[in-house]
């Protein structure tokens, strides 16, 4: 980590609402950026297996014509892979041209031939770019070619609204990855979520897209100094009530739990899921919660039609029918692109304050 | 241009395989035996068998639709293909793949892949690896694609990658002429494709794909020049498919009699026989031989295949993931 702090003990497991599967009680950490967690999970990485390299458009910025020596002039996109280039060389921090489609079906090639590539998109609305080399060669080769082979690959991007990056650089469409047999995706909310995630997704053996909301990038919470692993599929409790349950993903977690924050002081006690994983997810977690508080609102920054939101809406129904005493609540971005106007993309996003309204609503309060 | 008896041999008899397996596969599709659509590559050998005959098989090719001749080539079991197309247990991919993405990972074959364009990036990959690896077993990738391809976007974007990055990885581009029904005249900006490898700053050369020896030399530098770290090449190997597009497409809806003859008097094999007895290289008695070998070779083949057992219904569910926490069966 790249913080000055004094390393602080912070009991993870038993810390009030923080149950996700992790390093164990009483670990020593820090308070560190989201970016630097992540920072230090790809350094972490590399060290640890010599087959691991990454690969993505600008994430050594720019060589000096006359030494041909890597500048990295930005750190990588959001500052993801800053310093990497100069521990690792240009030969495991591979620059790759403007061309998505070329460089995603190269690591599949790297990949299906024993190496464990990690992919940087830039931002999450590339993926369209290089779907087919995701869905048709990454995600199915494992399957159609009867189990001869095995696709360990990482990608990751940038996904969300909030900053004024406007339609084709704002997208959460996680269910386009989800719906995709062969393909894991994962949605840290906080630096101790993507150091876990990011190293599972790495040393998993099938591939693997991990989100990263650009709202959380530059958030500071509490992360382990030594690595660690979170298990693909397991999502967590964020807080524990009786009266409501918020699901949440990615950056909606934390809307969740701020909407929580102003729920308990109407006296109004709700309980928090996030997902942290979306392919697999955790359904035990979902239909536990909602077993004990019979009501639930699904917060999805994607758009509604096809979304997570609806994917958990249908497990609910299916599977916790009889203890529901409210109708299943989406609170969703609506079915449009997100607009560049701040007021207007404000409104695009699900606010703690939309949650709080639908909470009341349901609650007849 | 020297080649071995024994190099002379494997040409030969890697051009008749692939001959009377596509002629035998289609055989079995109009039976009603194969289980799906088949893309037949008869009039196309010389290209995969003269190519592949460099390389080995820690060297990885990357296919088509049209992928039999390639497999072949690249020493894949001709009984597991059969036994593959008819959608059998014992099939290279259990049966789940089929005609269009057999795949034999021991043997460096990637897969055969029915998006067009789509497995260029792959060998690109591969190549990258041998690369990432310090070309210690100086491995290559080798891609297959078509004319059609060559308007795929993602055949220009691996071009520039492996040419910027000096990957040891040669593009063989197959012009039959077709991209299904749509001529290459009409859907392709130049009637010199290898003429693009200029703009990549990479050696495009234009082979006469009907003629193996052509075929062998020109991929013997392209090899060469690989193995030697010094880049990719394009090949562009004119050559023509005898059937239609899939085993039920009627070619002479949209080609010429006049061309479909002309090609046929240029048939790879014909040509083959011609040279090697003229030269004194083998004999008619020994190129029988060999027919006659193959021909015992398909027969065994059509019968291990039609007396395979089908997968078992759990193989739906296997090979999605290599470890996943949620039920794959749907909501019920």
């Amino acid at each position: 980590m790249t913080t000055a702090e004094a390393t602080t003990t912070k009991t993870v497991l038993s810390d009030p609402g923080v149950l996700v599967p992790g390093p164990g009680y009483d670990v020593p950490g820090l308070d560190v950026r989201y970016r630097d967690a992540f920072n230090q999970t790809l350094r972490d990485e590399l060290n640890h297996d010599p087959d691991v390299f990454i690969m993505g458009e600008d994430i050594s910025g720019g060589f000096d014509r006359d030494t041909l020596e890597p500048l990295d002039a930005w750190g990588g996109p959001f500052a993801a892979t800053k310093g990497l280039v100069q521990d690792f060389g240009p030969e495991r921090i591979r620059d790759a041209p403007i061309s998505e489609a070329g460089f995603v079906g190269a690591a599949v090639g790297a990949a299906l031939t024993g190496l464990r590539p990690v992919v940087d998109l830039m931002y999450f609305d590339f993926v369209t770019v290089a779907y087919d080399q995701l869905l048709s060669n990454a995600a199915k080769s494992r399957y159609m070619f009867g189990g001869q082979t095995k696709v360990p690959m990482t990608l990751f991007a940038r996904s969300g609204g909030g900053t004024g990056h406007a339609a084709q650089h704002s997208e959460s469409f996680y269910s386009m990855l989800a719906h995709i047999p062969g393909l894991k995706v994962v949605v840290p909310s906080d630096p101790y979520t993507v150091r876990g995630l990011l190293a599972a997704a790495i040393r998993d053996d099938d591939p693997v897209f991990l989100v990263n909301d650009k709202k959380l990038i530059n958030m500071t919470g509490f992360c382990p100094e030594e690595s660690f692993t979170i298990p693909l599929g397991k999502g967590r409790y964020l807080r524990h009530g009786d009266d409501i349950t918020l699901i949440g993903m990615s950056y909606t977690s934390v809307v969740c739990k701020q909407a929580a924050d102003q729920l308990a002081e109407e006296g109004i006690n709700a309980e928090v899921v996030d997902m942290l994983s979306l392919s697999p997810f955790d359904e035990d977690i979902i239909i536990e919660s909602v077993m004990k508080t019979n009501r639930v609102v699904i917060v999805d920054e994607d758009t509604p039609r096809a979304s997570m939101a609806s994917e958990f809406a249908a497990v609910i129904a299916d599977k916790a029918f009889d203890y529901l005493d409210a109708p299943v609540k989406r609170v969703t971005g609506p079915h449009t692109p997100v607009p560049y106007n701040k007021g207007l993309e404000t409104a695009f996003m699900p606010q703690p304050e939309d949650v709080v309204g639908t909470v009341r609503t349901m609650l007849g309060v | 241009m020297r080649i071995s008896r024994e190099k002379l041999r494997w040409l030969y008899e890697t051009m008749y395989r692939i001959r009377r397996f596509e002629e035998t596969m289609l055989e079995q599709t109009f039976r009603g035996n194969a289980m799906g659509v088949t893309h037949p590559s008869d009039g196309q050998e010389a290209v995969p068998t003269g190519i592949c005959a460099h390389l080995t098989e820690k060297d990885w090719i990357g296919s088509t639709h049209r992928g039999h001749g390639h497999c072949i080539a690249k020493g894949l079991d001709t009984k597991a293909m059969m036994a593959e197309i008819m959608g059998r247990y014992t099939g290279q991919c259990k049966g789940k793949g089929g005609s269009m993405h057999i795949a034999d990972f021991s043997k460096g074959m990637l897969g055969a892949n029915a998006i067009v364009g789509a497995s260029v990036p792959l060998a690109v990959g591969a190549a990258l690896t041998a690369k990432y690896r310090g070309n210690e077993d100086q491995s290559i990738g080798v891609s297959f694609f078509g004319d059609g391809a060559t308007s795929q976007g993602v055949v220009h974007e691996s071009m520039n990658l492996a040419a910027i990055w000096k990957l040891p990885v040669i593009f063989a581009c197959e012009n039959n002429q077709y991209a299904e029904a749509t001529p290459a005249w009409y859907a392709v900006s130049t009637d010199d494709i290898s003429a693009r490898a200029d703009s990549y700053g990479i050696p495009g050369v234009q082979v006469d794909g009907m003629d193996v020896f052509a075929v062998y030399e020109a991929a013997g530098q392209a090899v060469e020049r690989a193995r030697a770290g010094d880049g990719p090449t394009l090949l562009e190997l004119k050559t023509y498919r005898y059937h239609g597009h899939f085993h039920a497409d009627d070619p002479k809806k949209y080609r010429k009699p006049d061309e479909e003859e002309e090609y046929a008097e240029r048939d790879c094999l014909q040509n083959f026989e011609k040279v090697v007895i003229q030269q004194q290289a083998m004999t008619a008695d020994q190129l029988q031989e060999i027919r006659d070998e193959i021909e015992q070779e398909m027969q065994e083949a059509v019968e291990f295949a039609l007396n395979s057992p089908m997968p078992p219904m759990e193989e739906l569910y296997s090979d999605v993931y290599v470890e996943y926490s949620n039920p794959l069966v749907g909501l019920r």
